[in-house]
């Protein structure tokens, strides 16, 4: 007892002391450019504009946005984990051939630039299309489109926390009577919960904050408030509508990830996790085949029907079919590209790779301080940590370039771009590590305290390899969010760091056959070196055993 | 466990208090410092000039390696995303600008940029090759480097034919035979949609028997279909060229084209589109010198440069867009593929500036219906 208190007045310095470095990189990278910017647009002489708050709230079409962006926000995250659950219990339980690619090119929807994915459903929700019926520019395309983006997200964090559940705790269930249904309410999913409830507060602010999806394939009637915010920056330039807008979104954003964090403390319980190397098995009986094998062909059809789409195009010449745009793609783009597709793919990796590496670095800190308190100091950090996913990319681009050109001028350098990207890619590794951080036992940690192992080594023998699994999960995503990310990087490209989805784009920018062709060849040469990326980052373990 | 309760107490105020604080003093020292003009001396390189242009900038190498042996000055390009994002940059780095010129600003943001007060003047002695039409600003604080045609494209095949003429004015698009043939793009969301819908407004006024909205709602009844962005309308909707939809009709450049058949898989001998000559709107762009620019002479040199017959003759083929300068040729591939609009639509930059948030309002609430 004595030993406890004493241990718990240390505990908020520790925490303090790790907080330290995941809270300058927000205050510098976040906080600072976003009151920069919001103080610029709604106090451009000094004094509050508040005529365009006003504005926001008086005219019809603004509510419509502000109503539009939460319902369908809400819709798309409800169907994305009905329609994903199955796939996380069948990648999470099951061994099968192929199954760490399969995981792997889940992420690919990721990687690729909303131009593209978003001709792809054109195609195949047009009247032509398999589905036989016009689609296009309703509200079904943009849920469809929504899904298709975040099952990964939830196949793979629900999927992260669930191959680690003791399958015991089901098997006593369903030996003391229980059925199938109501071990999987009663036992299941109270302990999915915590993965559940990360997962789909990500896949909200990720559709809340929906933007190509909804411009492409959503047609006139439809507008999210980060679609408002950028037509008011650069259609209208006007920052004072605009800047109004972002901070209705940040204080919505915010409040749901309030109640959202709330709700993870409580739904988490401490349980004695596994290897998931333990809990998988190969499916059995033939209902388990047959179920698992539905799962895979529903997977691959969905999220691999658009993919094979593109590639068919890439492939499509004036003849038939052939690799002639691959070659004129590598050959230099055909007069097309400024920069070599090689120089860009390299970029790419090499910002990816940075990107990373700082949002591992930095997740993992923060996630250490959320995940060892229940107090304020956690939630609030915990919000403060998501709200990059939640608030307008316009927004913060614009702040960089009027905030961080002091003490050092960095707003031409290519060190912003795995900057911001790390912004987006943190939440992820949070996310992704927490529910799995709480989980562990206090009593291993008390264990090799005991032993006399110090806080430090703590956290490296014991924490480290029971999250490693989740982290590399997150890191994998991190690595995906910045290769394909669009927004930031085409505010802020120069000639010499062109990544491959601003090449993808400026192909598709030009009339042609051959332009088109060979946007379509660096989309499927993206998506290759995405899946095979992704393999090699899940292949990381630490610790010998690398799992427990 | 005991442990539970007693966390709660404890640690929780002291380090949301300093969070808090951090975040405030951050908020506030920033507070000061907003109007204060701070060009670094340290930063400074003559042997360096900065352009800040759009993302559809282009140049080929020879034409770069031209400016370097003629002025001894490197040029570093920054690329600011599109048109409106970059005038947004530049207006909001007035105060510590990012780079010297600023190129492809156009008539649309004209207005804008100039309210903004963010050009120095510069007359340029290469202006004497550039016909008087292009010069909008009598103070030359900006100068024209080139211009673009935003007109209707159509898929020869369907269009021109024995059995559908071209449209011969923008009204004849509301006749039955041209129902469900044509796809524009939203104003808000896309700069060629804009300039259609300029043309219109220019070409029925906003006036008189057939205002420029009944147009619209004529348009809209002949089912007109409206994207939210050009690579949709040109490769998703139109059925000419690359394209893989079902309409013969979109809003496009007067240079697609000769673009067609540049990019096309095997070397065309004739284009598979055409332009319509009627209700095109012209696009101007210009290049400016950015007041406070750390390297104003380099800038002028680089403006200079822009007039000059090697970049004016390089425009064509590397930006789609056509050279200001009179003496400039355009590439063999120009003059066979596409015939430049001789009377696009002529509308005051200023009145855009006043009213295109006003139209772009009432377009939509037409078009939604």
């Amino acid at each position: 007892m004595d030993r406890n208190r004493n241990r718990l007045t240390r505990l908020p310095v520790r925490r303090l002391a790790l907080a330290v470095a995941p809270a300058l990189f927000l205050g510098f990278f976040f906080v600072y450019p976003l009151v920069r910017i919001l103080q610029a647009s709604l106090a451009p002489s000094g004094c509050l504009d508040l005529a365009a708050v006003a504005e926001v709230f008086t005219r019809g079409s603004l509510r419509q946005v502000v109503w539009f962006t939460l319902w369908q926000a809400t819709v798309s995250t409800i169907l994305t984990v009905v329609v994903a659950l199955p796939a996380a219990w069948v990648f999470a339980r099951f061994k099968f051939p192929g199954r760490d690619l399969l995981r792997a090119g889940l992420t690919i929807p990721f990687v690729l630039p909303t131009v593209v994915v978003g001709a792809a459903f054109l195609a195949l929700l047009g009247p032509s299309g398999p589905l036989g019926v016009d689609l296009r520019r309703t509200i079904w395309a943009i849920l469809i489109a929504h899904v298709f983006y975040n099952y990964a997200v939830i196949v793979r964090t629900v999927g992260g926390l669930w191959a680690h559940l003791d399958p015991r705790l089901e098997e006593a269930s369903r030996t003391l009577g229980a059925g199938r249904v109501r071990t999987f309410c009663e036992v299941t999913l109270p302990l999915l919960s915590p993965a559940l409830a990360a997962a789909s507060s990500m896949v909200f602010l990720f559709t809340a904050t929906s933007f190509g999806v909804v411009l492409i394939l959503g047609g006139l009637s439809y507008a999210t408030i980060e679609v408002e915010i950028w037509r008011q920056t650069t259609s209208f330039l006007n920052l004072a509508v605009a800047g109004a807008l972002a901070v209705v979104q940040l204080v919505l954003v915010g409040g749901i990830l309030w109640l959202y964090s709330r709700y993870q403390e409580r739904v988490t319980v401490q349980q004695p996790l596994r290897a998931a190397a333990d809990t998988a098995r190969r499916p059995q009986t033939w209902r388990e085949r047959a179920i698992v094998g539905g799962v895979i062909v529903f997977t691959g059809v969905f999220l691999g029907g658009p993919l094979l789409l593109l590639v068919e195009r890439s492939l499509r010449t004036v003849g038939g079919y052939g690799f002639d745009h691959y070659r004129t793609l590598l050959q230099g783009g055909g007069g097309a590209l400024v920069l070599s597709p090689y120089e860009a793919l390299q970029n790419s990796l090499l910002y990816s790779l940075a990107a990373t590496v700082i949002s591992l670095v930095i997740g993992l800190l923060a996630a250490g301080v959320i995940a060892r308190g229940r107090d304020l100091l956690s939630r609030g950090f915990d919000v403060l940590l998501m709200l990059p996913l939640g608030t307008s990319a316009v927004t913060i681009g614009l702040g960089f370039l009027i905030a961080l050109d002091r003490p050092i001028d960095i707003r031409t350098s290519p060190i912003l771009i795995p900057l911001a990207h790390s912004l987006v890619a943190i939440p992820f590794v949070v996310r992704s590590s927490v529910p799995v951080l709480r989980a562990v036992r206090e009593q291993l940690r008390e264990a090799a305290r005991v032993l006399g192992a110090s806080p430090l080594r703590v956290w490296r023998e014991v924490d480290l390899p029971l999250v490693t699994r989740s982290v590399m999960v997150a890191g994998g995503f991190a690595f995906a969010i910045s290769l394909g990310e669009f927004g930031a990087t085409a505010l802020i490209a120069r000639p010499d760091t062109t990544t491959v989805p601003v090449a993808i784009y400026r192909l598709l920018s030009q009339p042609g056959r051959g332009s088109f062709g060979q946007a379509m060849a660096l989309a499927t040469i993206l998506m290759i070196v995405t899946a095979l990326s992704i393999v090699l980052i899940e292949r990381v373990r630490v610790g010998e055993a690398g799992e427990f | 466990m005991s442990r539970q309760p007693s966390r709660r107490t404890l640690p929780s105020a002291s380090p949301m208090v300093a969070t808090l604080l951090a975040v405030v003093l951050l908020a506030a020292g920033c507070g000061g410092g907003g109007g204060v003009a701070t060009s670094s001396a340290s930063a400074e390189k003559s042997g360096e000039v900065v352009l800040m242009t759009h993302d559809s900038f282009a140049l080929p190498d020879t034409v770069m390696a031209a400016f370097r042996q003629e002025t001894g000055l490197e040029l570093r390009v920054l690329k600011s995303g599109d048109a409106g994002s970059m005038l947004n940059q530049a207006i909001l780095t007035k105060d510590n600008p990012m780079a010297d010129v600023i190129f492809g600003v156009d008539n649309t943001f004209l207005s804008r940029a100039l309210d903004e007060d963010i050009f120095s003047v510069y007359v340029s002695g290469s202006l004497a090759d550039v016909p008087d039409e292009f010069e909008l600003d009598p103070e030359h604080r900006v100068t024209p480097v080139d211009y673009g045609d935003v007109c209707l494209n159509y898929d020869k095949e369907v269009i021109g034919t024995v059995d559908l003429p071209l449209p011969a004015t923008l009204a004849d698009l509301t006749r039955p035979e041209y129902k469900g043939l044509l796809v524009v793009q939203n104003p808000a969301t896309s700069s060629p949609g804009l300039a259609f819908l300029l043309a219109t407004i220019a070409e029925f006024g906003e006036s008189g028997d057939y205002p420029w909205q009944q147009f619209w709602r004529d348009l809209m009844a002949n089912d007109v279909l409206v994207v939210s962005g050009w690579e949709e309308a040109y490769y998703s909707e139109f059925s000419g060229g690359a394209g893989e939809g079902d309409r013969p009709l979109v809003v496009s450049y007067a240079s697609s084209p000769p673009a067609e058949a540049i990019f096309a898989e095997t070397p065309l001998t004739e284009a598979s589109t055409g332009v319509v000559p009627a209700g095109a709107f012209r696009h101007i762009e210009f290049a400016a010198i950015l007041k406070g620019a750390r390297n104003p002479s380099g800038a002028e040199k680089l403006i200079d440069f822009m007039l000059s017959i090697s970049f004016q003759e390089a425009i064509p083929e590397s930006m789609f867009v056509f050279p200001v300068n009179q003496n400039a040729e355009l590439p063999d591939t120009f003059t066979r593929f596409t015939t430049i609009p001789d009377n696009p639509v002529k509308m005051d930059y200023e009145s855009i500036g006043h009213n295109r948030e006003r139209w772009i309002r009432e377009w939509t609430e037409i078009a939604i219906g």
